[in-house]
């Protein structure tokens, strides 16, 4: 049987060349080739997690930024509130203040036109000792036969003026 | 098993479409030096219709053997009286005559000798080369001529040399960047061995130490598997069916398991664990067997591919012998039964590719499998 009994020659050349074959191509064929793969796959992977590692600090980063933002809104509150305070409390000085202003000028007023009052009966008070010492010059004057009567005249006529 | 290998076959037909588009002008330069060295002769379509019985009857038997079987010189074509074949160089060495380096061309196609050498026509040399000596005596000498298998051999060594040379360059040219082309077809099926076959076999730890022989094996076989289908000069010889080079390739399979084993694969095999002790001792009956089973492994392999690969070229050479038992009979009958039986050979065409991808394979796995044992940690 020629088919399963092997050629001497054949089993020569084939050793041969199947051990230069698997030399040559291991070395200059799968050694850059499977290199290439593991590369490019490592590639890919690193890729991969970059991307993993990038959103996660994009969702870091925006919940960083979401912090502040609510921080800055807080902030902004207090400063609104504190102004709002600080505003009123202006407002309240400035209207007690106004008060007390208005006070005191009408408190001077007062003691101004008391004054001026006062004055103005000083006035006519000696107004009217004056006119009391004129009328009672005339009086004595024109007639003093009637003395009793005359009298009764100026008591009444001071009377008048003292209840003025 | 059979979707998944339907789905690989009709990718990679799709991938060699592509391909052959991009690169149609070389191919078509390639394929004409191939084509119209059997047309020198005459205008044949199929290169095997030259067996036409014209001095004696057809023997499909003789007829099969002649074509799977290795020869001295590469029969292209016979018509009547006409040969054409590639001589090819015999080399060989004798213990008398010392050696030799000739022509097969001398032998006439097996009909003369020369300078007492020739081709023997009886057991248990036939087909071989042998020495007649002075006084009559038939002796073998040491034959390591390039026969057809031998150029075969040759051929696709250089083929998967350029081929994966070039891929690799490519690699190398377009670093970090996605395969295109032929590189991305061929990816895909080192990425097959790498992650379906030696990846589970072997584990993650030594994987990568087995890989550069795991798709040598896979691309060899392969590559001579579907060269064997291709009936015109260059290729169609019966490399994976010859038993010489499937031993081979087992041969080194064996090789790289002993050579990788490590101690529990040794531990295994010399004093297995779990067996009684009246098994080794004094009768070590596990040890022999081990070993057997040792040598059965690659011996398998050897015989599985020779095995798929022999029958079917003998089932498609046998369709096709139809024709000339038929036509042997009577013309008209020939012609009759040509249709049919090239239905036939077509369809043990498309099977033989399908087998070239199953058993290269089978081969590889099975090595990666071997492997896998031998470089286990466990107990």
């Amino acid at each position: 049987m020629e088919l399963i009994n092997p050629g001497t020659g054949l089993v020569f050349w084939m050793l041969v060349s199947f051990g230069i074959l698997l030399l040559l191509l291991g070395k200059f064929a799968w050694k850059p080739i499977l290199r290439a793969l593991k590369e490019r796959e490592d590639t890919i992977n690193e890729a991969l997690e970059n991307a993993e590692r990038t959103r996660e600090e994009m969702a870091r980063i925006r919940a960083d930024q979401e912090e502040i933002i609510r921080h800055t809104k807080l902030e902004r509150e207090g400063i609104l509130r504190e102004a709002r305070e600080i505003k009123n409390q202006i407002l309240m000085e400035a209207r007690d203040k106004a008060g007390e202003e208005a006070e005191k000028l009408m408190k001077e007023a007062r003691l101004t036109i008391e004054n001026q009052k006062n004055r103005v009966l000083q006035d006519i008070e000696e107004q009217i000792t004056r006119l009391s010492v004129e009328i009672a010059e005339k009086v004595l004057r024109q007639n003093l036969e009637n003395k009793e009567k005359q009298k009764e005249l100026i008591r009444s006529l001071i009377k008048d003026v003292k209840m003025n | 098993m059979l979707l998944y290998c339907k789905g690989f076959f009709i990718f990679v037909r799709c991938n060699i479409f592509r391909m052959i588009k991009r690169r149609v002008v070389p191919w078509i330069g390639f394929l004409a030096i191939f084509l119209l060295l059997p047309l020198e002769g005459l205008a044949l379509s199929e290169n095997e219709t030259h067996e036409l019985p014209e001095e004696e009857d057809f023997q499909p038997g003789e007829f099969i053997m002649k074509h799977i079987g290795d020869a001295y010189e590469w029969h292209i074509l016979t018509y009547k009286d006409f040969h054409l074949s590639v001589p090819l160089p015999v080399v060989l060495y004798s213990k008398y005559s010392g050696f030799h380096v000739f022509m097969s061309s001398r032998f006439n196609h097996g009909h003369d000798s020369y300078k007492g050498f020739l081709i023997s026509h009886e057991e248990p040399h036939e087909g071989k080369l042998v020495e007649v000596l002075n006084d009559g005596t038939v002796v073998k000498p040491l034959d390591l001529s390039i026969t057809k298998n031998v150029l075969a051999v040759f051929i696709s060594v250089i083929l998967l040399l350029w081929l994966f040379i070039a891929v690799a360059r490519k690699y190398e040219r377009t670093r970090g960047k996605a395969p295109a082309g032929f590189q991305n077809m061929i990816e895909t099926v080192i990425l097959f061995i790498r992650d379906d076959v030696a990846r589970p076999s072997i584990g993650e730890r030594h994987y990568e130490r087995f890989m550069p022989y795991l798709l040598t094996l896979f691309f060899f076989i392969l590559a001579n598997n579907l060269m064997g289908l291709i009936p015109i000069f260059p290729f169609g010889a019966n490399v994976t069916g010859n038993i010489a080079v499937t031993g081979i390739l087992a041969f080194f399979t064996l090789m790289f398991t002993i050579f990788s084993g490590n101690r529990y694969y040794w531990k295994e095999i010399f004093n297995a664990p779990g067996v009684p002790w009246w098994l080794k001792i004094p009768i070590p009956m596990m040890p022999v067997i081990e070993i057997l089973g040792m040598l059965t492994k690659p011996l398998v392999l050897m015989v599985r591919l020779f095995a798929n690969i022999t029958a079917g070229h003998i089932i498609a050479l046998g369709f096709f012998s139809l024709i000339f038992i038929f036509g042997n009979m009577n013309p008209s009958m020939g012609w009759a039964v040509s249709p049919l039986t090239v239905v036939f050979t077509i369809f043990m065409g498309a099977l033989e590719i399908l087998v070239a991808f199953i058993q290269a394979y089978v081969f590889t796995l099975l090595s990666a499998l071997y492997f896998g044992m031998a470089t286990a940690e466990h107990h």
